[in-house]
């Protein structure tokens, strides 16, 4: 656990916690961020990898591997993106409930990779907004590990965790006491 | 097999230079019955491979090249067919194979197959305009816009030309562990043009 997340005492604070609803919410979601692998390519075995009892990414809160967009809150694009797969990789992006982060893994998904051609987009970012670039064809599994745990960090200092878009509009939730 | 008993057949067959392989250019029109002769006379029961080529020094440009492997007696055959108005027939029907790689040599070269069950693209999605493996495409490719008109409005993302800076990824010759593959002339991008 990082040391800012709490001041935590229980000599001093008795049996209550203070914090920021921001901490709490962030603290949780990042331990439990279930990845949906966007395998497309090679870099989609290392991803395999990673989930395999050698790597083992559960150690880190992240194992629930969901093959469904609607039950998966990061997207692990694993492979070269194509022109004809990047319309799918987007509606699979549209598919997935807020909040939504997304990972490029390998150089392929962050920016086209060895492949200038004519068949494939030239990094995924130009499609859906990307969180964390992993570097590497393919990357390690502990490179995927470490930019999972990167992502963990960034999610732990987002603000405004209570709010989520809904059909471009913003909505607040309220606490009521 | 003697290619004598190809050529007293099928006397338009003309028997072609070749180092590893008896090669025969076969006109369209004999196609059908060369790959049945051989797949049912011969024991060539077995499609290695099939796919577009375009040569456009020479005329007619486009043909097809066929690889059929005797499974007994471990021989190949290959038969060179030059398109007719760019089609030559389909021998899916002969061997269930060439659907596949008949869709693929028409989707890169633009070379139709009469009688193909199913003539679709296979590898570019339907829409796409061109043939990309012929000669005069460029290998960045044509801008044109993404299939889905719907991702293309959201994204703003249409189908663009590959940065070719330095040209196709290539070794320096030096050792592996020292360099990476990179573009040869790194000295321009799409910010600052070639001089």
């Amino acid at each position: 656990m990082v040391k800012s997340d709490f001041g935590y005492n229980s000599k001093v604070e008795g049996e209550v916690i203070v914090t920021q609803a921001d901490a709490v919410v962030n603290w949780v979601r990042s331990h439990s961020v279930w990845p949906m692998p966007m395998g497309l390519a090679c870099c989609a075995i290392e991803l395999m990898a990673a989930g395999g009892s050698r790597f083992d990414i559960s150690r880190f809160g992240m194992e629930v591997m969901r093959f469904s967009p609607r039950q998966a809150d990061c997207m692990i694009v694993a492979g070269t993106v194509t022109y004809k797969m990047a319309e799918v990789v987007r509606r699979i992006y549209d598919q997935m409930a807020e909040p939504k982060w997304v990972i490029a893994m390998g150089a392929c998904a962050s920016s086209g990779g060895m492949y200038r051609s004519y068949a494939t987009l030239q990094g995924v970012d130009n499609i859906v907004p990307v969180d964390i670039y992993i570097s590497g064809c393919p990357p390690r599994p502990e490179a995927l590990l470490d930019g999972m745990m990167l992502l963990q960090e960034k999610i732990r200092q987002e603000g405004g965790s209570l709010r989520r878009t809904f059909r471009g509009r913003t909505i607040e939730t309220k606490i009521v006491r | 097999m003697e290619s004598t008993v190809l050529t007293q057949r099928f006397p338009a067959l003309k028997l072609l230079a070749s180092t590893d392989m008896a090669t025969f250019e076969v006109p369209t029109t004999d196609l059908l019955a060369v790959v049945q002769f051989l797949r049912d006379q011969e024991g060539f029961d077995l499609l290695a491979d099939l796919c577009g080529i375009d040569w456009p020094e020479r005329q007619p440009r486009f043909g097809v090249v066929i690889h059929l492997l005797n499974t007994q007696k471990a021989q190949y055959v290959r038969l060179h067919v030059p398109a007719v108005n760019d089609s030559v027939p389909s021998i899916a029907a002969l061997h269930p194979g060439a659907n596949w790689h008949e869709r693929e040599a028409y989707d890169m070269f633009g070379i139709q197959f009469a009688g193909h069950p199913d003539p679709r693209r296979i590898l570019m999605w339907d829409s796409y305009p061109y043939h990309p493996l012929r000669k005069e495409f460029p290998l960045a490719g044509i801008e044109v816009p993404l299939p889905a008109a719907d991702v293309a409005e959201v994204t703003g993302q249409g189908v663009e030309p590959a940065p070719m800076m330095g040209g196709p990824f290539v070794s320096d010759g030096g050792k592996m562990s020292e360099g990476e593959p990179s573009g040869r002339d790194q000295s321009w991008t799409e910010k600052h043009p070639k001089r």
